[in-house]
């Protein structure tokens, strides 16, 4: 297949069409407006829906109604913006919509800035809204990931009925890298439970309200019990674990960095290794625990205040020390910084 | 002989959503919400278009619309009803699909949603319940509580003071250019009701016809919240409501409008690769001798001012290094930082995966003015590269560590008739010192990236300006 030195936001556009895709609601944001502007370009002529919504609240309730629809559909915001579409991605997972979310990531809290932050990590993983829902969670850290992990979004979303995000920060969206295309998705999954527009509909109802609260305890065990099934859909990417005693554990584009560190400190002689999950829900607990068993101490780099540690500590289960380094603001460090920190706090 | 009154065939037989009782709606006595529900149910029926109707049930007293309506429901949240309606018409423009709202849902919370659903001339129907107060939380104030009147958010009844006046949404939405038919009706004595009826039927058969958007805005009694018997009711929508919200036509151009078929959305799913600008030709690397060690596998750092083409600079070596079966990666500075301030961009070209993607040590420092070199000079690696534009920088570097190169690529660009390609002059002069790709790459490449085609043969010659500088 054809290569392509492509921008990531743009690959997440490319691969959701390739992925079925016809659908897409939006509202512009730095640093996540390519996903709209490359939708808005390429939507209409695959005979496709780009629709600029008024708001970020607007367009994750038309996608709700879209996929009401059955059809593949998805939206694209940063962190401002996905902190308003939180209820609507709420309705979402509670009527169980299958749809795709990109967050490409910014500073915060508040405004904050336009640089990569990973501070979204709570709000993507933990859920946001209320309510006892998850969302799968992949997070990408190239530009052919980009790609690959959208259209997986889509199969996954669509396999159990749940809303998938791809999570990413500012500059794996800004990045551009080579990406190879994969072939289109011939078929989509005819969906039995979504609206058709015909005699049949009156049998449906798309909905997340439950008054009952015994219904509505069921309607959760439910949820829980797919969730339980979603659990297996885990994915990761070990770099020199064998035989490591210090493991690295960052996603997006601190893999990246620490890729590097694990490079530099390998080619010194040091035993270091690099865990990345690449999907934040189901996050890869089992395999942390298991490495804890046999390494002596994690070290989890963050571009947030610690949300990703605290996972990795519930995985470690106090079996060995997790030392922690991040930065915030949008600031990427170096892998010479990140190696001074380990010189300085991993005592080998 | 008795008249046999037969329910709706757009009505559930039996209400068995609901919990308990049977056949009994969930709507207070005198509520206006269940007579707004025959109505439409009489329309679907005699239009026969139960079966491709979408109902949106909003959180409101309405939010159980769906226990009653045999059609496809779809239940919503708080104001977004027409956002929701908005989607699934997108994907089934053949379907009716009816937005059923109340003035909290509407007026309030989703005001923007059905003014920008309205402006966009979605063709739904939006059949919009105006009792002047939130029905289902209790009966608090809502935008379209008359002046005076009181609620228990507004115990003292609403004052123009602290919240204004009455929101009129038939009068405001008829602003709009692309609502094609809007309403406001009363459902009070046999009349009026008709007249609910009429305008019921009309907001329908103007989605049928495939026209635009309708709404038909309906003064309907809330007894429990104004805290009336249904007949006191009745009698205050035509004493008061009416006063404030006169009923009328407030827009209708159905008849300027041609009835048309919807047509059914086609996907496009054959020669994907060509409408998404795929290329779609096997990749092969181009071969060429390896360049010197202390060139290979760069880490590129390229800085100036925004305009200077400083981003297309390290577009066209990331482009021309992927040609040669490099990793590569590129990353910009980016948003609105880039407005007339600096640029830069940081570029790795490498034969194995690339980790960082940030450039914090740069084997190679491109600085096109002063604020640039000044900045990153101290970053390059010893024994890295640094090449800068000696044209408008006239402090050389001070570091002696690294090996230097000054270019006067802003005056190569001035002489060949255009600033803008001192950017493809350094890139000459990159490619020409360290080897690291042959011309005929770059040349290949750069229509790739340069969007204006016939500005191709100027940066061909910029590039061999720049090969040439470092040659002699
Ligand atoms: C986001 C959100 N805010 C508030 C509510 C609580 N709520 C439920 S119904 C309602 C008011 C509905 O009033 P209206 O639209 O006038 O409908 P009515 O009951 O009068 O028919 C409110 C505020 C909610 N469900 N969701
Ligand atoms: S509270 Fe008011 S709007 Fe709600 S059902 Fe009762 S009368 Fe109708
Ligand atoms: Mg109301």
């Amino acid at each position: 297949m054809g290569k392509q030195l492509i921008k990531g936001n743009e690959a997440i556009v490319k691969g959701a069409i390739l992925a079925g895709c016809r659908y897409f609601f939006g509202y512009p944001i730095t640093p996540a407006s390519e996903i709209a502007e490359a939708a808005a370009f390429y939507m209409p002529l695959v005979g496709g829906t780009f629709l600029q919504a008024e708001s970020e609240v607007a367009s994750i309730n038309m996608l709700y109604g879209a996929a009401s629809g059955g059809i593949r559909a998805m939206t694209a915001s940063s962190s401002p913006g996905i902190s308003l579409k939180q209820e609507g991605i709420s309705y979402c997972a509670g009527s169980e919509l299958p749809i795709v979310i990109v967050d490409i990531m910014r500073g915060g809290p508040g405004l904050g800035n336009i640089a990569p932050e990973q501070s979204d990590y709570n709000q993507m993983v933990k859920g946001g809204g209320h309510g006892n829902y998850k969302l799968i969670v992949l997070a990408p850290n190239s530009a052919q990931e980009m790609c690959d992990l959208t259209m997986l979004a889509f199969e996954l979303a669509d396999k159990y009925r749940n809303p998938a995000v791809i999570l990413a920060d500012g500059f794996i969206g800004q990045m551009m890298e080579p990406v190879e295309f994969p072939k289109a998705v011939e078929k989509i999954p005819e969906k039995e439970w979504a609206l058709h527009a015909d005699a049949d509909d009156e049998k449906k109802l798309i909905c997340s309200i439950q008054l009952d609260p015994d219904v509505l305890e069921k309607h959760n065990l439910k949820l829980q019990e797919k969730y339980k099934k979603i659990a297996a859909e885990v994915r990761f990417e070990e770099y020199y674990c064998d035989d490591a005693d210090l493991v690295l554990i960052g996603f997006g584009v601190v893999s990246r960095v620490l890729l590097s560190v694990v490079d530099i400190l390998r080619e010194k002689g040091q035993r270091i290794g690099l865990l990345r999950p690449i999907s934040l829900w189901p996050f890869p607990s089992f395999q942390i625990a298991q490495l804890a068993q046999k390494i002596k101490h994690f070290l989890v780099v963050e571009l947030s205040n610690g949300q990703l540690v605290d996972d990795v500590k519930l995985a470690v289960n106090g079996k060995k020390p997790v030392l922690f380094y991040n930065r915030m603001g949008g600031i990427v460090p170096s892998p010479e910084e990140i190696i001074a920190h380990i010189e300085k706090t991993v005592k080998a | 002989m008795a008249k046999i009154i037969r329910k709706s065939d757009s009505f559930y037989p039996i209400y068995e959503h609901k919990s308990g009782a049977k056949d009994v709606t969930h709507y207070c006595p005198g509520c206006g919400h269940g007579v707004l529900h025959k109505l439409i149910a009489e329309a679907l029926d005699d239009f026969q278009i139960r079966d491709r109707t979408i109902l949106m049930s909003p959180v409101g007293c309405s939010v159980f619309a769906y226990y009653y309506f045999r059609v496809g429901n779809i239940q919503c949240s708080h104001g977004r009803a027409p956002a929701v309606a908005t989607g699934i018409k997108r994907v089934f423009p053949e379907s009716i699909v009816i937005s059923y709202q109340g003035d909290g849902d509407l007026a309030a919370i989703g005001g923007n949603n059905i003014i920008q659903a309205a402006n966009r001339g979605e063709n739904i129907t939006v059949f919009f319940v105006n009792n002047a107060i939130y029905g289902m939380t209790g009966g608090q104030m809502a935008p379209t509580t008359l002046v005076g009147q009181k609620t228990t958010t507004s115990p003292r009844g609403r004052s123009v003071a602290n919240e204004g006046y009455p929101v009129a949404v038939s009068e405001m939405l008829a602003t709009l250019k692309a609502p094609v038919y809007i309403e406001r009706v009363a459902l009070t004595d046999a009349k009026n009701t008709n007249k609910v009826r009429h305008a019921v039927r009309k907001a329908l058969q103007i989605q049928i016809e495939n026209k635009g958007f309708s709404l038909v805005e309906v003064l309907s009694a809330c007894p429990s919240g104004w805290k009336m018997t249904p007949v006191q009711a009745k009698q205050w929508i035509t004493d008061y409501m009416c006063k404030q919200f006169p009923l009328g036509v407030f827009r209708d151009t159905s008849a300027e409008i041609e009835p048309s078929p919807a047509v059914k959305n086609e996907f496009i799913s054959h020669d994907l690769f060509k409408k998404l600008d795929i290329p779609d030709k096997p990749f092969r690397a181009v071969k060429s001798e390896t360049p010197p060690v202390n060139y290979q596998n760069p880490r590129l750092k390229i800085a100036g001012f925004g305009g200077q083409g400083i981003l297309l600079l390290g577009l066209g070596i990331a482009q021309a290094g992927m040609q040669m079966g490099y990793q590569v990666s590129w990353i910009p500075s980016y948003g609105p930082e880039m407005r007339g301030g600096t640029a830069n961009c940081h570029v790795n070209l490498s034969n194995k995966r690339i980790g960082s993607p940030v450039v914090s040590q740069p084997s190679t420092l491109i600085a096109m003015n002063l604020p640039s070199l000044e900045k990153f000079e101290c970053e390059v690696i010893p024994g890295g590269l640094i090449i800068y534009d000696s044209s408008l920088i006239n402090r050389p570097p001070a570091r002696k560590d690294v090996e230097v190169l000054g270019i006067p690529a802003t005056k190569i660009a001035d002489d060949l008739g255009n600033t803008r390609i001192a950017n493809m002059v350094i890139l000459g002069a990159y490619i020409a010192r360290t080897s690291i790709i042959p011309r005929q790459v770059v040349v290949d490449t750069l229509p790739v990236f340069i969007k204006r085609k016939n500005l191709v043969p100027l940066n061909v010659k910029a590039v061999d300006k720049g090969i040439e500088y470092v040659s002699q």
